[in-house]
């Protein structure tokens, strides 16, 4: 039987006055919405098939492709959404779960874009950031150590290993199996060139990118996957991922389709079969259980990595970032709930977990409360949109902050939303050999260091604004922030005042 | 790995350029994905329009001078033009003296003095030299010193940083 039919969301326009029929839109799309048709001679599209990626449009030489939202429209409701019918019409066809990919794209508020900055002005003037020095380096780690001296008055340094970061960005966890081979090396030379760190997310490392293992963070998940005693050697730190912010509560799938060779190698398991990371780690189920694993940890590698607790922001985050602080921790990686994924179910995705901005003020207020602010540095993620984000979280609390869907668009992603078919047109979320190609690593590379320079630029003209020259004298300088258009509810959350107060 | 398969071409290019160092058109084919723009980018540059839209329904007269190998679905591809060798055969082979290497080390073509013998076509070891659309003379890639484009049209838009211009 034929299922019913679904219209297509968006309708891909050819202007028939500048399309020349190269062909290259028919070899780019993964999707196979276009072909030319030898019988009308000239290219056609089945807009039922795209996923709407904007590769065809970006490639076309002569621009006349679009992609429109369709006006087709099912008789309009207020409570019944055409998008809410379509899901149910799935659903009815297939008895499945929906999944979606990327972060929550629901329109919720926006913190950080209700958040706004304040400037010298003749007091305290501002400062030139092209004329007088601007640091931007941070470091991640416990802080919290008495000052020691030895016999000979000499300071002891019993400082515990820190992460030294050029610029208080680093790329968030993204595994090896989600994303392509060449992504990831685009993000490994990267953070080498930047001084930065990214993460390897849960799917290993690849023998290959062994070398960059001192911009290397990497990740110890509920699957376990790829983790050996070389693997935890080689990094810079240690992530223990409790959970991600795209879909707290839930472990991880990864279809079968995705575990090729190569990522079967890395991850230590079979070829072609899902691999499923538990809800839970089977070993975890207090702060107690999380100190053993950090200092198993922290024994395999003789102390000399710090190690990071990664969690969702979810309701109790402050009380849960308290017990992480006092775990023996060195760093708290907190997710917001419109961080990204490979993979979620979209009820999970698009219901379950709080906004960054909420969840950062409250930890970073209670750890403070708590007299154990310097325990742990607070790295927090979830949709950092820009570098004026930044500065509003580091204001707001946080040390640094973890950017991955922005790293993702600088390599070409245009957010279709669709990695979870493992035909990414741009090379990024799939391991299909002709699609990974797509990613010249030494373009995708130099990519992502222009984002994060232009970002630090920026970085620094609004310190400079401040009239502040260090990154550190911004934490939890929430006297920088204002609110516009916050409750007074919001406002008490976030430890800010409203604008004009 | 991938990494490891090196580019043909880069290595008899270096056998060729012993005795000339000049930038060349080089395909790094494991970047090259078979997508066929610098074929029509190649065909725009050399057609003498002032947009690439207008080739529509005119592509027939005109042939790009580089020209992607591998089938649409293949595991390899990889575009191919003059090498521009340091010691071209099809300048040997020219019996009108119409084919020079002239002194930046372009092979060039000239058009007044081409007889449409294609002996250049029969011997160039890259089929790079092709019959240009009228029939009457033979065509080859100049590095877009023959044209308005000031730079290599294929090297500027090709999507993947798969075909460069530098010396080797």
């Amino acid at each position: 039987m034929k299922d019913m039919f679904i219209p297509a969301e968006y309708e891909v326009v050819r202007n028939p006055d500048l399309c020349i029929a190269c062909r290259v839109c028919e070899r780019q799309c993964a999707n196979e919405v276009h072909k030319f048709d030898s019988d009308l001679g000239k290219m056609i599209a089945d807009s039922t098939k795209c996923v709407n990626c904007h590769r065809c449009v970006c490639m076309c030489p002569t621009h006349a492709l679009k992609i429109v939202k369709s006006d087709d429209t099912y008789k309009l409701n207020g409570n019944w959404p055409m998008r809410t019918m379509n899901e149910v019409y799935r659903q009815a066809a297939t008895g499945g779960v929906l999944l979606s990919s990327m972060g929550n794209p629901t329109e919720n508020p926006i913190y950080f874009s209700k958040i706004l900055l304040n400037a010298s002005q003749v007091t305290n003037p501002p400062i030139d950031p092209l004329r007088e020095p601007m640091e931007t380096a941070v470091y991640l780690g416990k802080k919290d150590v008495e000052i020691k001296r030895d016999a000979r008055g000499m300071l002891v340094d019993n400082l515990p290993p820190q992460l030294k970061l050029t610029t208080p960005i680093m790329f968030s966890a993204m595994s090896y199996g989600s994303i392509s081979y060449n992504a990831h090396e685009s993000l490994a030379r990267a953070a080498e060139e930047l001084g930065i760190y990214y993460n390897t997310g849960e799917g290993g490392l690849h023998s290959d990118f062994y070398k960059y293992g001192k911009n290397t963070i990497v990740q110890v998940a509920s699957g376990r996957f790829g983790v050996h005693e070389q693997y935890l050697k080689t990094a810079a730190a240690i992530e223990i991922k409790m959970g991600q912010g795209a879909k707290p509560g839930i472990g991880g799938h990864l279809p079968g389709m995705k575990i090729s060779d190569d990522v079967s190698k890395t991850r230590m398991i079979p070829k072609g079969v899902d691999a499923i990371s538990p809800a839970p780690h089977h070993d975890i189920y207090s702060i107690e259980d999380l100190r053993q694993l950090i200092y198993s940890l922290k024994e395999a590698t003789a102390y000399t990595k710090p190690v990071i607790v990664k969690v969702a922001a979810v309701h109790n985050v402050a009380a849960i970032a308290s017990g992480i602080a006092r775990s023996g921790a060195d760093i708290i990686a907190i997710d917001g709930y419109r961080g990204g994924t490979g993979a979620a179910p979209t009820r999970i995705r698009d219901n379950v977990g709080i906004p960054i901005e909420l969840a950062l003020a409250q930890v970073d207020e209670r750890l403070r409360q708590e007299g154990i602010r310097d325990n742990v540095s607070v790295v927090v993620g979830g949709s950092i949109h820009s570098s004026a984000d930044v500065v509003k979280a580091i204001a707001l609390g946080a040390d640094a902050c973890y950017i991955a869907t922005a790293a993702v668009l600088a390599l070409g992603c245009h957010l279709c939303r669709s990695c979870h078919s493992g035909k990414c047109n741009w090379g990024i979320a799939t391991q299909r050999p002709d699609l990974v190609k797509r990613l010249n690593p030494d373009v995708g590379k130099q990519r992502l260091v222009n984002l994060v320079h232009a970002w630090t630029h920026e970085i620094q003209e609004m310190m400079g604004g401040m009239g502040i020259n260090s990154i550190e004298a911004l934490r939890g300088n929430r006297l920088m922030l204002r609110g516009v258009g916050l409750n007074e509810t919001e406002l008490r959350i976030l430890g800010i005042k409203h604008a004009g107060e | 790995m991938r990494r490891a398969e090196r580019n043909n071409f880069g290595a008899c290019a270096a056998a060729a350029r012993k005795d000339f160092l000049m930038k060349r058109i080089y395909v790094n084919e494991e970047w090259c994905l078979g997508c066929h723009l610098c074929e029509y980018e190649c065909m725009y540059a050399n057609s003498g329009l002032d947009a690439m839209f207008k080739l529509k329904g005119r592509l027939g007269e005109f042939i790009p001078r580089i020209k992607v190998e591998g089938e649409d679905g293949a595991d390899v591809h990889f575009a191919v033009n003059c090498r521009q060798c340091s010691d071209p055969v099809c300048v040997k082979s020219c019996i009108a003296g119409a084919l020079s290497k002239d002194e930046g080390g372009i092979v060039r073509i000239d058009k007044n003095k081409c007889v449409g013998c294609y002996t250049c076509v029969l011997v160039c070891p890259y089929g790079a030299i092709m019959p240009a659309p009228d029939g009457k003379a033979a065509q080859k890639c100049a590095l877009c010193t023959d044209n308005m484009m000031g730079e290599p049209n294929c090297v500027k838009n090709c999507p993947n940083n798969a075909i460069v211009f530098e010396e080797r």
